[in-house]
């Protein structure tokens, strides 16, 4: 346990120090949705219609791009091979760096959503259920992309694909989150509905990712 | 003759010699006896003509979905058993499949055309198909990305594995939000049970496409060998000219 703690603390520790890059991400969020107004043009009730599809899909590439970072570093500088051969499990070990990615990278996404959607111009109820949705949501983001990013860390140069083998997986997540918020902002649904199955899905994803992932590491790495 | 003896590539090959020529007899046969049977079949009472699009259409769709199966079940043959075919089972699939999904999707737009009025509508069939054939595209790609075939195998094992986990998750969400979207406004097949003068047809059709699928397969597992022997040939070539 001690060991798993020390490593979520060293990585959420790495990630914010000078070349971490986690709140890269956030940048890019902040940069996604500025940019759509631009292309949508800047009618407000049009903004307030998409605005949760906007943050949804803001987020979704926020996580994509920082998901990179999850494995390479770590890979690069030898200390992966030693989480790999150490005694802790390397499920466990994986689930803890997942887990540390997500608050590093992942929360920042979610407190920067209130800004963003005041920017979006949606108000204060759509803008928390867009928020909770997230919240609910990312982590399954980032664990189902942590197989991606443990496939892509054991071809070397994998980076590109990273982007190719996730997006389909992560369909399901996004179906479900922007459901829930439209479902939160207009009905006529229910919004338990469908923010139940988004828990389901980030339930799921922690027990899939974890073994999915070590056991990519466990064959990949030589 | 049991799967542990085709662990042998030679006997494998020296199989597939033998059978490949009666596989590809009958699934000429089979397909002929099926085109025949599509093309006298009566034409339907509100489609016209067009019906006849099925015939080759939902023996793709079947194979598409199938071909993720055969994929699969090779997968845990690599990860699990460690077959040595498993891994070249599983790289000679996935072209044929993302081709099967890929005249599904064609088949589809061009029935579509004339029944919906549209090549492509976002209906949660077309759609999870649509991400099906990404995903095969996406295997392919990381076949490609690694020049060491073992271990192309494995990590396509685990991507394989967990995408016949989250193609279901994935199909239902789609239904999930095309229902969400728009009722079934569009006409479906399967409604009302199919006549037997269309279900016979598409039935031979169906297994005559599937022993394509057999017979292509087995056809790629063999090319499949072969230029892993060439290309080791060639490797042990330029290191002993090296020496």
């Amino acid at each position: 346990m001690t060991a798993l703690a020390a490593l979520i603390r060293r990585d959420i520790r790495i990630a914010l120090r000078v070349g971490g890059g986690a709140l890269i991400g956030v940048l890019f969020f902040l940069t996604v949705t500025v940019l759509m107004p631009f292309a949508i043009g800047p009618d407000l009730p049009l903004l307030t219609r998409l605005g949760p599809a906007i943050l949804w899909l803001g987020a979704l590439l926020a996580s994509l791009l920082t998901l990179d970072r999850l494995f390479t570093a770590d890979h690069e500088d030898g200390s992966l091979d030693l989480i790999v051969m150490g005694r802790t499990p390397l499920e466990l070990a994986c689930a803890a760096k997942a887990l540390a990615h997500w608050l590093a990278a992942g929360l920042p996404l979610i407190v920067a959503t209130p800004v963003l959607g005041l920017m979006l111009n949606l108000d204060a109820t759509a803008t928390s259920a867009v928020a909770l949705t997230l919240l609910a949501g990312t982590p399954a983001l980032t664990f189902t992309g942590m197989i991606g990013a443990a496939l892509a860390v054991t071809l070397h140069r994998g980076g590109l694909l990273l982007a190719v083998l996730v997006l389909p997986l992560s369909i399901p997540v996004l179906i479900f989150g922007v459901a829930a918020s439209q479902a939160a902002i207009s009905g006529p649904l229910a919004f338990g509905t469908p923010f139940s199955i988004l828990c389901a899905l980030s339930l799921v994803s922690f027990v899939v990712g974890p073994f999915a992932a070590a056991a990519s590491l466990r064959h990949g790495l030589d | 003759m049991t799967l542990i003896d085709l662990a042998n590539p030679t006997k494998f090959l020296s199989l597939t010699t033998r059978v490949l020529p009666w596989l590809a007899v009958a699934t000429a046969i089979l397909l002929l006896v099926g085109f025949y049977q599509a093309a006298m079949a009566p034409d339907d009472y509100q489609q016209g003509a067009t019906v006849k699009i099925m015939f080759v259409h939902v023996p793709n769709a079947w194979l598409s979905m199938f071909v993720w199966g055969v994929m699969s079940v090779a997968a845990l043959g690599t990860l699990v058993w460690r077959h040595p075919l498993a891994d070249v089972a599983a790289k000679a699939a996935a072209p044929i499949g993302a081709a099967f999904t890929f005249l599904a999707l064609v088949t589809g737009a061009l029935w579509g055309r004339p029944m919906w009025g549209t090549y492509w509508e976002w209906d949660a069939r077309l759609t999870s198909v649509l991400i099906l054939f990404l995903m095969y595209l996406g295997l392919m790609a990381l076949w490609r990305a690694v020049d060491d075939p073992s271990r192309a195998a494995r990590a396509a094992a685990i991507l394989t594995l967990v995408g016949a986990l989250n193609l279901p998750i994935i199909k239902f969400s789609v239904d999930w939000w095309n229902t969400l979207h728009q009722p079934a406004s569009v006409m479906r097949m399967g409604g009302p049970s199919l006549d037997n003068a269309f279900l016979i047809p598409l039935l031979v059709m169906a297994v005559g496409f599937t022993l394509l699928f057999v017979t292509l397969h087995l056809a790629a597992m063999r090319n499949e060998i072969l230029r892993r022997r060439v290309r080791s040939l060639q490797m042990m070539q330029a290191s002993q000219q090296a020496a």
